[in-house]
């Protein structure tokens, strides 16, 4: 495996999470794996919070993102260059 | 004295017994069953966090609570909540919240609040406020705590939720916070990251069936 592929792979890393995290909502806050769904008792008029599954990823999952994607493009530098036979 | 006047005079005595009668039955003190067939009651919690509050909710509430609407001083009764119910939105979050170095669900299963004294009690219409004094139960420690709590009265309403059921209704709300340290979760860890205090809200509604 080359250099490049392993950088490519790298920047392919960071910009897929950052484009699923804009595009999933943009949450500032901790990933998510259930939101709240509010529900309201018409007698009573208690609202409850029911949980429904569905995953927001939050800043946890850019900074794994970014953590990956760094030991990728550090990882790069490992390789040696190619030397040229004259 | 003729027949029919004693007939009348007995007449009238009946009728002013059964009156008393149902008037004791009517001011009787009731127990609500706060198990709630629709699952809206819930207990939600809140601790303060730098990126964001941590918050979530229980809904495995139960107990019984007795309320007399013509002496509500003399309310008694228990509130549990399930604490195996307990749920936060991140499912890494909620096994650390239920495991033994946070809540240790499965050794101390319930959270219990029992009212033993109610104090600065004040009615208005179907709604009472009160000051409400007993030991608050949580991780196996017990504190006595008084916790400003609404009692709301909702007379004949029951069929409205539960059709052919007829009874009462009563709601109890109450906001009150807690310290992390005063019940063994986590003491003095991590409190630059999560607060100390746990803020908490009951909303509950418990029924009386007639």
């Amino acid at each position: 495996m080359s250099k490049k592929v392993l950088r490519m792979v790298a920047a392919i890393l960071i910009l897929a999470a950052a484009g699923m995290w804009l595009a999933m909502g943009a949450n500032r806050g901790w990933t998510k794996t259930s939101v709240p769904v509010q529900r309201t008792d018409e007698v009573t008029g208690i609202t409850v919070e029911d949980y429904q599954k569905r995953f927001v990823p939050g800043v946890d999952f850019l900074g794994a993102a970014l953590l990956g994607s760094g030991i990728l493009a550090g990882a790069s530098f490992l390789f040696r260059k190619q030397q040229t036979q004259s | 004295m003729t027949n029919h006047t004693i007939h009348m005079k007995t007449k009238v005595h009946f009728l002013l017994a059964l009156a008393c009668l149902s008037s004791a039955a009517l001011a009787a003190p009731e127990t609500f069953d706060f198990k709630d067939p629709k699952g809206v009651n819930n207990a939600v919690f809140k601790l303060d966090a730098p990126l964001e509050a941590i918050n979530g909710n229980a809904t495995g509430i139960s107990g019984t609570i007795t309320f007399d609407p013509a002496d509500p001083a003399a309310t008694k009764g228990k509130i549990v909540v399930a604490s195996p119910s307990l749920h936060v939105s991140n499912s890494m979050m909620q096994q650390h919240l239920l495991s033994d170095k946070c809540m240790d669900a499965a050794k101390f299963p319930e959270i219990v609040f029992e009212a033993k004294e109610l104090k600065n009690v004040k009615t208005n219409g179907d709604t009472t406020t009160a000051d409400v004094t007993g030991p608050f139960t949580l991780k196996g420690i017990s504190k006595e705590m008084t916790v400003p709590v609404k009692f709301t009265y909702l007379k004949d309403k029951l069929d409205q939720r539960v059709p052919n059921q007829k009874g009462d209704l009563l709601v109890i709300r109450a906001n009150f916070s807690i310290k992390r340290r005063d019940f063994g979760i986590m003491p003095g860890q991590m409190e630059e990251k999560v607060s100390d205090t746990i803020e908490l809200t009951l909303s509950i509604a418990g029924a009386s069936p007639q």
